[in-house]
């Protein structure tokens, strides 16, 4: 009965990850080597089980990798996946400057008032992410909040150009991923012990040595968990470069889109997004051994 | 009165006149908020003495060594080191050491990285700076373990990397905040004593704060008895146990019996007085003091200080009736809760060696308890 129950537990996740990932996975999988048609579903070939083992065999011949090398082949699929790359890489740097402050102020507050930082720091999700995205229009339009704002502040005579560019989509990205920085950060800041700060000052660090040595040596495990939250989702981003970014923002989730819904090509669509997802398996496969050898280097 | 020196018979440089203090609180106090954690204290501690400062938790002296360490600033007044002002200097410039109380020992860091932290810090060279750190972690008997990381310690070994740690770096004075609380009662008092050796052995001056009255006794040359904020007495443990100057003292330290009386006669150094307890009291009249007649005073004694007998004693002053009350056999002696007429419970301690020779003493016999005129103190509060 005990192990009965125990075998169960242990399933249930496993059950979990096969049903909702891996079979997705290899949905995508099989039609990202299949072929374009104009039908519903729009691929071929369409594999049934009538077909008996002589058809299925046949049919299977057919798959290719085709759609791989379509998309090297065309330089705007490389440009997409490099641009996304480039997009992630400055958005999470940026969430980071602003991300570490903000949790390192939440972990020094008095022990009462953190509740509430916290507090404020994940009220944002209680409004719908898309209608977020959607007041940004209104706050960066040329006759927008920011525009007005600055205007009467003298800083500018005419409104700028914020809204479908680069910035506002990085200004998006920042500010829609800010919590998932800052949670993971905040939550290694806030278990450490403040003297081992004053210890390492007592044996001759500057403030600012000890910073360096101790506290954001200790905060690193939550900076990189942080960086990998902001990262992953947005490589992958396709509501804010759609809302926010301009005709010239290449982004790969705007292409899968484009893929998908425009041309109808679900073979090559899924391609894009098997590969993205190895962009994004490599890093973290490389981040999890090494996370690994330094914890057996310790012990 | 007799002499009641250091531990160290040689060793008393505040009855010199010519020796200078190294570190000198000025009228120091400390605000936080509306909380005086500090009152206008004064204090000079010499060089190569182990100083403890006692006291129960919120009595200031952790602040003070904070004070001194440099993570907090007196709100008034001043603190010299070796005659030099410490206002202003931040916490790394100060030839000050600290052993904190949580070891506070860098989790990421090995044990040898701990201790070589605060030699790269000061510039030293690799190869010194291996040397030292060897040199170190020998002398706490920690060799084989420079590879492990805190984690991987037990209690008594952290404690013993943060004291190498704090020590590496040569510092003139070693701040200590409650340095063995964490360790269990037998390991404390091994470490006591290796505490005394290691301070001998750098001479280095140690500050260590502690509420444990029995650590402060053994280790210190000197101890500063503390209460909200001011400094209540100073002295050597012996002057502080044998001579304490309040009733908050003798109770702070080790066990004490205070019988209550007014002053009837003053005269010829004897005091007597009238016992709240139902006794007549004539005691030595402590040296420099004045007692008037009626005024209320204390005259309190230690339980080994206090005769027990089936006996009745000669004489009728200095001597009460009264009923064993509760009795616990220690070992190498037996403490007695003896009940006096007036309720009040008393405490008294006899040697074993003493005891067991003829018809032992037990739970509920009748006693008399008795004391010598200088078996105690007379205290006014």
């Amino acid at each position: 009965m005990g192990t009965l129950f125990r075998r169960i537990t242990i399933a249930v996740p496993y059950v979990w990850l096969l049903v909702l990932f891996l079979l997705p996975f290899l949905i995508v999988l099989r039609i990202s080597v299949s072929e374009p048609v104009i039908a519903i579903p729009p691929y071929a070939p369409q594999f049934d089980l009538s077909d008996g083992l002589q058809g299925w065999s046949e049919k299977f011949s057919q798959l290719s990798l085709a759609n791989y090398q379509w998309l090297f082949s065309d330089p705007l699929y490389t440009n997409a996946y490099l641009s996304s790359v480039r997009v992630a890489i400055i958005s999470t740097f940026i969430t980071l400057l602003i991300g570490f402050p903000l949790a390192y102020g939440m972990a020094r507050a008095p022990e009462r008032l953190r509740p509430i930082f916290l507090m404020l720091v994940i009220l944002p999700f209680w409004t719908s992410f898309l209608i977020r995205v959607y007041a940004w229009i209104g706050i960066l339009k040329p006759e927008g909040l920011l525009n007005q704002f600055l205007m009467w502040l003298g800083v500018i005579n005419e409104p700028l150009q914020i809204l479908n560019t680069d910035n506002a989509l990085y200004i998006g990205i920042v500010y829609s991923y800010l919590p998932f920085m800052v949670l993971p950060i905040y939550s290694t800041l806030e278990k450490m012990d403040y003297s081992l700060v004053e210890a390492a000052q007592d044996l001759g660090c500057t403030q600012l040595g000890a910073f360096w040595k101790v506290t954001a040596r200790l905060a690193l495990p939550g900076i990189i968990a942080g960086s990998f939250l902001v990262f992953i989702p947005a490589i992958g981003e396709f509501v804010i470069p759609d809302l926010l970014g301009g005709t010239e923002t290449l982004m790969i989730g705007k292409t899968l889109w484009s893929e998908f819904f425009n041309n109808r090509d679900w073979p090559v669509a899924s391609a894009v997004a098997i590969i993205l997802l190895f962009i994004l398996v490599v890093p973290i496969v490389l981040f999890q051994n090494a996370q690994a050898r330094s914890v057996e280097k310790s012990q | 009165m007799k002499s009641l020196g250091s531990i160290r018979r040689s060793f008393a440089p505040w009855q010199e006149a010519d020796s200078k203090p190294y570190i000198s609180f000025k009228n120091v106090t400390k605000k936080f908020g509306d909380f005086v954690a500090v009152d206008n204290l004064n204090l000079d501690i010499y060089e190569r003495e182990f100083y403890s400062l006692l006291g129960p938790s919120g009595c200031g002296k952790t602040t003070l060594l904070r004070m001194l360490a440099g993570f907090e600033q007196p709100t008034a007044g001043d603190i010299f080191l070796d005659g030099v002002s410490l206002k202003g200097v931040p916490p790394h410039k100060r030839p000050v050491n600290m052993m904190f109380q949580s070891y506070a020992l860098f989790p990421h860091m090995n044990v040898a990285d701990n201790v070589a932290f605060g030699l790269k810090q000061a510039g030293m060279s690799k190869s010194e700076i291996g040397q030292r750190v060897d040199a170190m972690l020998k002398l706490v008997k920690l060799e084989e373990f420079e590879r492990r990381k805190p984690h991987q310690l037990s209690g008594g070994q952290r404690q013993r990397v943060a004291l190498a740690r704090s020590v590496a770096t040569r510092p003139k004075l070693l701040l200590l905040d409650e340095p063995l609380g964490a360790l269990d009662k037998k390991l404390r008092e091994e470490t006591q004593f290796e505490l005394m050796d290691l301070q001998q052995e750098l001479g280095l001056t140690f500050m260590i704060v502690t509420h444990d009255q029995e650590e402060a006794m053994t280790m210190s040359d000197r101890i500063a008895v503390m209460d909200r904020g001011m400094v209540v007495q100073t002295g050597t443990p012996a002057e502080i146990y044998e001579a304490p100057n309040t009733r908050y003292v003798a109770e702070f330290i080790g066990s004490i019996n205070a019988f209550e009386g007014l002053v009837t006669k003053s005269a010829d150094g004897k005091i007597s007085l009238k016992g709240t307890d139902g006794f007549a009291m004539q005691v030595d009249a402590p040296p420099g003091s004045s007692y008037s007649k009626d005024q209320q005073a204390w005259f309190a004694v230690r339980p080994e200080k206090l005769k027990v007998s089936r006996k009745k004693p000669a004489t009728k002053i200095n001597a009460v009736r009264g009923e064993i009350w509760d009795l616990g056999y220690l070992g190498d002696m037996t403490i007695f809760h003896v009940k006096l007429p007036s309720s009040l419970v008393v405490r008294a301690s006899m040697l074993n060696a003493q005891r067991t020779v003829e018809d032992p003493i037990s739970i509920d016999d009748d006693v008399w308890l008795s004391f010598a005129s200088d078996a105690g103190v007379l205290l006014e509060r």
